[in-house]
Formats: structure tokens, sequence, C-alpha cells
């Protein structure tokens, strides 16, 4: 019984918290199955009906999905109808070709030609024109839509899972998501956390098939075939967890934090505006780190400064007066954009990132900071720079800042400069923290970690040398928030460690009285510094 | 016989000429060029108009139709290049006037 355990237990990485029991079901092994041959006629109507199902499913998950990934897929819907795309098929059809072959035959020029145009931007649109090419072409073989062959509270399982193969199954019957591959750090999580799917990546190899499965996301743990014990103790744990949630929950709508009679500042990150539809999204002291990275990713194109403006607004206006604190882009390491991060760069993270890449490209990172000086004058914006290392890269920042106020009030345009600050994440700057003129600190405990550490944070291989209670990161953690203290500036810690309960007694000996974290761990937070008693 | 020259903020749509055509200009000022979001916001717009519109980037590759958005992407047109379009038929003067506005405002996300 032992070994049957042992073997049918899988350990991974947390991507998002939660429990899932439901059936096993690997998707994404190519299941090719050619059509019988047709008549000409046939083979027309057959392409036609499948765009027709194209056209209708993606129509759906634009409506679904909303806002950045509404753009990609209206991108995808314009190419459906483009007769200069569509019309030499349907002519290779009447010569005679299979719809199918046909079909991937025309867009196998056209994928080659984006993937040697020279221009990287170009090139990343070939993954959507195969994507459309695959979409298609199940249509095609398959008839209707593959995702209706996943049961309602599944645990998918695969090797990665693309975002908008996510947004196609329905969660709303519970489920979850365990990979054998993918990332913590990786879009499909983050979408996983948002909407409350448990998710445990780089789980490496599982046997090829399973009925029955448990998975605990916060435990990052997959049980396949589990025996009667194995699921009473998952449903124990899983009704354990409830009632802690529910404890938490309602500590979360009292009295605001305290420690030692101080008090305790709890502020949300949040990855793009629908985040802040998060339940306890309300019960934040403000928006500790919005990032903008969401911003630049859509593959549409770089954001222009109307678009920026309307989402740093909509930000401040749910917001009402408690502050928001906007990150400006945090581009390169490993999130890279194309048309604006480096390429080739051997080690990314240690390369051209965050301010360093904006200073790089002031004609792009302009955009942005006149968005933000407009934006300023509609409430309590912050502004912060990411992967600052020597203060005349922050005093670099400030003047360009300046500088776009300035020519945008001699326009005539409302602008204003808001308050500047800096992430704290690269070791030499948390040394040297009393040299930078910032206005206040956001501790990036993340990438602070992984630098001071020398670990790749996405390496599970590395997992028990990037603990966030390391003595050493605690110090740099520790000067920053002594400095702060001294000089009368705020300093935050933005970083996941705000948001994971064990952590919060060591930050909060640390002095650290503000914390900006998920909206989901808001309550949890505020529960251990509930529970936190006086240093021994 | 004097033809309106571009100019930065676009021209006015021509008379309607001697075969129908009506020929615009105006220059891209979109930040990152011809791009997908910008060229899927021309290429709806043109396809409301019932006649033919071709556009292609001065000094670039030959015309191409504003109705094709791989034909519209693969003009790869920079920013600041100039896009002069042509449209032939019944409402080619409101296609060009929309779709020169729409560029010079730089693809409004409100726009028409």
């Amino acid at each position: 019984m032992a070994r049957r355990s042992a073997r049918f237990i899988f350990e991974g990485r947390t991507a998002s918290p939660g429990f899932a029991r439901g059936p096993l079901v690997r998707i994404g092994q190519a299941t090719r199955t050619s059509r019988p041959p047709r008549t000409r006629d046939e083979e027309e109507r057959a392409l036609r009906a499948a765009l027709g199902v194209t056209a209708d499913q993606i129509t759906a998950l634009a409506g679904a999905a909303g806002g950045d990934a509404a753009a990609i897929l209206e991108f995808q819907l314009v190419l459906l109808e483009d007769e200069s795309l569509i019309e030499p098929i349907f002519a290779a059809i009447a010569a005679g070709t299979s719809a199918d072959a046909a079909w991937s035959q025309g867009f196998a020029e056209q994928i080659a030609e984006y993937q040697a145009a020279p221009d990287e931007y170009q090139r990343a649109r070939a993954s959507d024109l195969v994507d459309l090419r695959d979409r298609v072409r199940a249509a095609l073989i398959g008839g209707t839509g593959s995702c209706s062959k996943i049961p309602l509270g599944a645990v998918i399982c695969a090797e990665d899972l693309p975002p908008s193969r996510f947004l196609e199954i329905d969660w709303s019957e519970g489920g979850g998501v365990a990979l054998l591959q993918g990332s913590p750090t990786s879009h499909v999580a983050t979408l996983a956390r948002s909407r409350g799917v448990p998710m445990v990546v780089q789980l490496g190899t599982l046997p090829p098939s399973a009925g029955m499965a448990l998975l605990d996301g916060g435990e990052a743990r997959l049980e396949l075939d589990p025996t009667d014990a194995q699921v009473a103790a998952f449903e124990a744990r899983r009704a354990a967890h409830a009632r802690d949630s529910a404890d938490a929950a309602s500590l979360l709508t009292g009295p605001p934090a305290t420690c030692g009679g101080e008090a305790v500042g709890l502020h949300i990150n949040i990855q793009r505006i629908a985040d802040l539809d998060h339940p306890d999204a309300r019960y934040a002291d403000g928006i500790g780190l919005m990032r903008t990275e969401f911003l630049f990713a859509d593959p549409a194109g770089l954001p222009d400064e109307t678009t920026q403006l309307g989402v740093y607004e909509a930000a401040l206006r749910w917001a009402s007066g408690r502050p928001v604190t906007i990150r400006t882009v945090d581009a390169g390491g490993d999130k890279p954009i194309p048309g604006f991060t480096e390429d080739g760069e051997a080690n990314p993270f240690l390369g051209v990132r965050g301010l360093r890449l904006c200073l790089k490209r002031p004609e792009i990172f302009g955009v942005q900071l006149r968005a933000l000086a407009r934006a300023a004058v509609h409430g309590t914006l912050k502004v912060m720079f990411p992967m600052v290392t020597l203060p005349a890269e922050f005093s670099a920042a400030h003047e360009l800042f300046l500088g776009i106020v300035a020519e945008l009030r001699s326009a005539g345009i409302a602008a204003a400069l808001p308050e500047l600050g800096m992430m704290v994440e690269v070791p030499a700057a948390a040394l040297t923290i009393d040299a930078f003129p910032a206005s206040f600190f956001s501790i990036g405990s993340n990438d602070l970690a992984q630098y001071v550490m020398a670990c790749d944070r996405s390496n599970g291989a590395l997992g028990a040398l990037i603990d966030p209670l390391n003595p050493a990161l605690l110090e740099l953690i520790q000067r920053t928030v002594d400095h702060g203290r001294r000089q009368g500036r705020g300093v935050s810690l933005c970083g996941d460690m705000a948001g994971e309960p064990h952590c919060t007694t060591a930050l909060l000996r640390c002095g650290l009285r503000e914390f900006s974290m998920n909206p989901a761990s808001l309550a949890r937070v505020k529960q251990a510094i509930a529970a936190f008693g006086p240093a021994p | 016989m004097t033809e309106s020259r571009p100019t930065h903020g676009g021209t006015a749509p021509n008379p309607v000429n001697a075969e129908g055509v009506v020929k615009g200009s105006v220059q891209l000022i979109h930040a990152v060029g011809m791009h997908a979001r910008p060229a899927v916001k021309l290429v709806k717009l043109a396809k409301r108009f019932q006649c033919q519109i071709a556009m292609r980037v001065v000094d670039g590759v030959g015309w191409v139709d504003a109705k094709s958005l791989t034909k519209v992407m693969a003009t790869r047109a920079a920013r600041s290049s100039i896009i002069e379009l042509e449209a032939r038929g019944a409402d080619a003067s409101a296609a060009v006037a929309a779709l020169v506005t729409l560029i010079a405002q730089d693809f409004p996300e409100d726009g028409p």
C-alpha cells in the first residue's frame, strides 16, 4: 500500500493554490485524424463551415476574456475575413486540393513570410497564424470545438497550457491544472490565480493514463488513483482550509491591521485592471504595485498614450483617493517584449531590463511617462522605477519625467509630477539605499532574493536555496526599512513573501509596516498580523 | 492643376477626378508603426466602405488592398512614414476622409 501511494503522489511547484478532485484529462497530444475524400463542393462547404465555427469560437472567447486578450483575438478574426488570404485557398480547393491540405498550405506561406520578417515583432505574429491554422483544422477534422471533450471539474494535465486554451475551459464547476513543465510566473499561472483555479507546475513525468486525481495547489501535490484514505485526508485538508479562510475573511472586513500600536498598511498588487474585481480587493488600503507589463505584452503592438492613460485613470478611479503606486514597465528578464527588449542576451536577468532598458529607449518610455503625468492630476498617484542600480539612473528618470511634465503643461495639457519612488531589488541599491533621492521604496523581494542568492527563481532544482526567510535577504530588508524610518520615507514590500502568512512575522520583526500582495492573500496576512505577538 | 501636398496632419481627400478616383495622404505617427492593432483598425474601417481602397507607403513597395490585413501588415509601414490612399467607387471620398482621420489621430480607442 505504501509503495502504491509513493508511486502515485507527485510533487511539483505551486502556481495557484486551491483544491481540485476530478478525472485526470490529458490534453495537448496531437490526435491527427484524416478526413475521407469528398467532392470539391463538399470540401468548399466543409471549409466555409469550419471558418464559421472558428469565428464563433474566437468571438465567444474574446467576449468572455475582454481587454487585451480580446485585442489578440480580434487580430485573428480580421485575418479569417481576409480575402487575399482566403480566396487562394478556395481556388486551390476548386482545383482539386482537399480542404485540409489547401488550408494548411495557404497558411504555410503566410507563416513562413512572418517567420522570415526582419522585425522581431512581425516574427512573433507567426504564432497567432499557427494558432488560427490549427483552430480551423481542428474544426475541419473534429467537426466541433475540442474543449467540449473536457468534463466539468476535471484536472487538466498537459506539458504546458497556452492562456487561450485555459480561457476556453469551463471552470465554473471547479477543476485544476497539473502541468509537467510550466512556471509559476507564466501568464497562465496568473490567470489561474486570478480565477481561483488550482495549478501545480513542473511535475516532471506522469504515468500515461490515470482515472481520478486529487490536486492540492498550495501543497503542490498531485495524487493519482487515490485510495479511500487519501481521498478522506484530502477532503479533510480542503475543509480545514475552508474554515480557516472563513475566519480570515471575517477578520478582513474588520478594523485595520495594527502591530505594536502602529498601523500596518495592506495594499494590493495588480497585473491588470480586471484584478481589482477580486472580492477582497476593496478592503485594501490602496494599490501598492500596479504592474504595467500587460499593456506592453499585447501582440497587437506597444500601447499608445491614450490607451495607457485610460488604464491608469481606471486604477485611480477604483482607488477613489487611496494611493495607487504604478511601476513603470519592467520589460526584459523573463518578460521579453517584441520590438522593445534586447535580443540575444546571454543572461537577460542580468541584462538590459527594467529602468535600464527604459532609459535606453526614451521614445517608448516617454509615452508611458506622458500618460502617467496626465493621470497624476486625477488621484493619489505614485510612480516607481524597477531595477534601479545606481542613483544616477534614478536621477536620469526623474529629469526625463520633469521635462515631460513641463512639455505637457506648455502645450496646455493638465499634468503633474507624481511622487517618485523606486523598487529595491538589486542588492547594490539595497546596500547603498541612502544615496538614492527616492521619496519611497518598495522592496521587490522576488528579484532581490534571486540576485542575493544567485538563484534563478524559475529553476525548480534550486527551490531550497531561494527561501525568502534566508537571513541575507532579511538583512537587506531590515536595512531598507531602517533607512526609511530614519528618513521618514515609506518602505513597502511587494514581492511574493508579502502575501505568504508564514513570512509575516519575520517581516513585522524587520519593522516593515507596509505590505503589498495579491488580493487573495489579504485575509490570510491580516490574520497573521493579528496573531503576531511581541518579539521575544 | 495643383495637387494638395502631404502634411503632417494629413490632407483632406482630393475632389473626385474624372476616373472617380479619390486620393489622400497622411503621416503615420503611431509609435511602433503599422503593427497589428492599428492595422486591424484600418482594415475594419476600410471594410465599412463599398469602394475599392488601395494604400501604399511612400518609398515603399507597391499598392496593396487596404481591406486585407495580411497586405496592410506586409507594408511594414514604419513610424513617420507617409501613407497614400487611393479609393475608387461611390463612397470613395468618405472612405479616404475617414481613413486619413483615423491615421492622423493615431488610431484612437473610441475612434471611427
